[in-house]
């Protein structure tokens, strides 16, 4: 049984944050992520970020994810990096979480306080033959493309307009693989609209009102069928158009990972606007079990940069439970739940505001 | 809320009335090579505000304001072009007297154009509209966007937003 | 098709030491470092198993270890997710059919 202050689950910039917060307030923090890399999703966004400038806003999100591996570094006599590693349970009766790294050796980790950061899902839609290979998840491309530097195929549909589905156009295209068009099911496009400004000066059409009818193909897609929606979102079967791709694209939202949550009873609730079943939380993102905090996606589908401010926040509230501080630690947590508030200001995050009313609490 | 058309929200790309918004009226023009910003949805991004180092794009009160410029103090020096992460930053020179602008668009591709090369001009839907000569090609913050200055004729600078390399 | 790239205006890809290993007994080359699956979708290969009742044919969706939809056989072992499991010079893997068996060690 390994035996740790704070365990953090989940690398991404959530996660790294948590840990660096944790243990520069002085904590012991062990931080497990299932990837071979840590960075999470930052480690294959090659874009340039937005939001603050004093948040790394115009850095590219692989750069970000280097400023954040090097401020572990520096705290590396108070962090233990534990990659390759999958949390799989987390048991009730004892606070114990398990854990496997490969696929066959496990462990046993038990900590005073524990952070989940475990990001999120791609959701898969339904249509004819949607299990044939080159169906891939836009993660998955991105996974592929922007790590392991191999292209998906020749010729692409996107399926979905938002900003992951404008961007991962956009970046299939700097590798040089043609992206037939952008297929949108909502009457207009839901990423900003910079990004599909971005995509259409390329030559990339996008097809709002539509959707994915099928694909085509034997061992693999060869092809695959589009068509225009109605008011009352039914297919036009007169608009039905074939596409020679032989990759299709998801990026149709983000589903939170629970899973650690929900066995470790966290209270619970389905809130859409946050991407499905996210925890109650208190605004320093406690969660109904004192010990158990959470920070980024898989608190509610957001960004980049909030995930960072929650991570800091749950790793400085873990590290007080437990006695440690810093000078000035509390203006620095104020400041950033300040940061947090400015950056859901704005018109286009009403959603995000709405649906946290329904989950952050007072406990 | 600032209102957008039914044509940018569906299509992503700009309506007549919406480039007429950004572009730099004549006198402007006249003056200099000056930035256009094409960013006209609130959304939480700032940094343009921090990468001009003449002050000429105000400060945000609110990151999710609108990013507004002051043509007096613009320089066209192209460093928020190329840290924008919205790619929504262009600027046009069409200071010289008679049919000839340059415009100074990011550029994100492989290849790179050279300087002296003929490259297809794209429009804000990616439609070749005409080929123009490249100038120059320089990359301000060394961190991947470059700049490529093309010549175009005067009354495209309000258009070409795109260039492509055709070997 | 070649689908490795060697020029991206914006990455550069390190890539490990070549190595070689078996793909239903054909040998093929990949890198040291990136996973089972990269190489064999370098390689053209985009099969990776056979569904358990239907037989249908099956290839990764989401490369990071959570959807199950990758598993292959791998040195004798069934059901590796061949997304996140780093290639090894010699490693033999196979299509799945079904749901794999497992070997049982005493
Ligand atoms: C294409 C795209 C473009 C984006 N662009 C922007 C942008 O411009 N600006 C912005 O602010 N945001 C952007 N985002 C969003 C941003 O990347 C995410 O919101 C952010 O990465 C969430 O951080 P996180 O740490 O919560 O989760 P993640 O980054 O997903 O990290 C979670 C980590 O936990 C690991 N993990 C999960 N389960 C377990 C487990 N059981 N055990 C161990 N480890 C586990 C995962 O493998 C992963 O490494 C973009 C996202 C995408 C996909
Ligand atoms: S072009 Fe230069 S001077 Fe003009 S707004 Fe941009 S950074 Fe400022
Ligand atoms: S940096 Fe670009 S996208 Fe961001 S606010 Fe400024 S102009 Fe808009």
């Amino acid at each position: 049984m390994r035996k740790t202050e704070v365990l953090v689950v989940g690398g991404g910039p959530a996660g790294l944050s948590a840990a660096i917060a944790a243990a520069s307030m002085g904590a012991k923090v062990l931080l497990v992520d299932d990837g071979l890399k840590l960075g999470g999703q930052l480690v294959k966004q090659t874009h340039k970020f937005f939001g603050s400038h004093r948040q790394s806003a115009g850095v590219r999100g692989i750069k970000i994810a280097g400023m954040l591996l090097s401020d572990i570094e520096k705290l590396k006599d108070k962090i233990e990096v534990v990659s390759n590693t999958t949390a799989t349970g987390y048991y009730q009766d004892d606070g114990v979480v398990t854990a496997m790294t490969g696929e066959d050796v496990y462990m046993k980790i038990k900590s005073e306080r524990v952070i989940i950061a475990t990001g999120a899902s791609e959701r898969m839609l339904t249509f004819p033959n949607n299990d044939l290979p080159g169906v891939y998840g836009a993660g998955a491309v991105q996974t592929l493309m922007n790590v392991y530097g191999i292209v998906p195929g020749d010729r692409v549909l996107m399926v979905g307009a938002g900003n992951i589905g404008l961007i991962v156009s956009y970046q299939l295209m700097q590798a040089n693989v043609e992206v037939a068009t952008v297929v949108e099911a909502m009457p207009y496009i839901g990423g900003y609209l910079v990004h599909a400004s971005k995509i259409r000066r390329l030559g990339v059409p996008i097809y709002t009102s539509h959707t994915i009818l099928e694909v085509y193909g034997k061992d693999a897609v060869e092809a695959a069928a589009i068509v225009k929606l109605d008011s009352k979102w039914q297919p036009i079967p007169s608009t039905k158009r074939i596409l020679n791709v032989d990759t299709v694209c998801l990026s149709v939202g983000l589903s939170p990972l629970i899973e650690l949550l929900w066995q470790a009873g966290c209270k619970m609730k389905y809130v859409p606007q946050l991407g499905g079943n996210v925890v109650l939380r208190d605004k320093y993102m406690r969660t109904s079990r004192r010990d158990i905090f959470v920070a980024g996606d898989v608190a509610g589908i957001e960004e980049a940069t909030s995930a960072m401010l929650e991570g800091k926040l749950a790793g400085l509230i873990a590290a007080s439970d437990l006695g440690y501080a810093y000078d000035g630690w509390e203006a620095d947590r104020e400041d950033t739940l300040s940061s947090l508030e400015e950056l859901r200001r704005g018109p286009l995050s009403e959603k995000i505001r709405s649906g946290l009313k329904e989950v952050v609490v007072e406990w | 809320m600032v209102k957008l058309s039914e044509h940018l929200r569906r299509t992503g790309v700009f309506s007549m009335e919406e480039v007429n918004r950004v572009m730099p009226p004549p006198e402007v023009l006249k003056k200099g090579p000056v930035a256009v910003v094409e960013c006209i949805q609130e959304i939480p991004c700032d940094p343009c505000h921090a990468s001009c180092p003449f002050g000429a794009i105000k400060e945000f009160k609110d990151i999710n304001d609108l990013p507004e410029i002051d043509w007096e103090k613009c320089t066209g020096c192209t460093l928020c072009v190329a840290k924008c992460p919205g790619l929504a930053i262009f600027v046009v020179d069409a200071s010289c007297d008679g049919d000839d602008a340059l415009l100074k668009l990011p550029y994100e591709f492989y290849p790179v154009p050279e300087k002296g090369e003929e490259v297809e001009l794209l429009n804000r839907a990616g439609e070749v509209v005409g080929k123009g000569e490249v100038r120059s090609v320089i990359e301000p913050h060394k961190d991947g966007t470059k700049v490529v200055t093309v010549h175009v004729p005067k009354d495209m600078i309000a258009d070409v937003r795109h260039v492509r390399v055709v070997r | 098709m070649s689908s490795r790239l060697e020029h991206h205006p914006i990455l550069t890809f390190q890539r490990g030491r070549k190595v070689k290993f078996y793909f239903d007994g054909k040998e093929l080359e990949g890198y040291e470092g990136e996973t089972i699956a990269a190489a064999l979708h370098a390689a053209g290969v985009k099969k990776y198993r056979t569904s358990a009742e239907l037989g249908r044919p099956r290839g990764f969706f989401c490369a990071i270890g959570k959807c199950s939809s990758c598993f292959m056989v791998v040195d004798g072992k069934p059901n590796v997710r061949v997304c996140v499991t780093p290639l090894r010079e010699g490693m033999r893997v196979q299509t799945q059919i079904g749901k794999g068996d497992l070997i049982e060690k005493n």
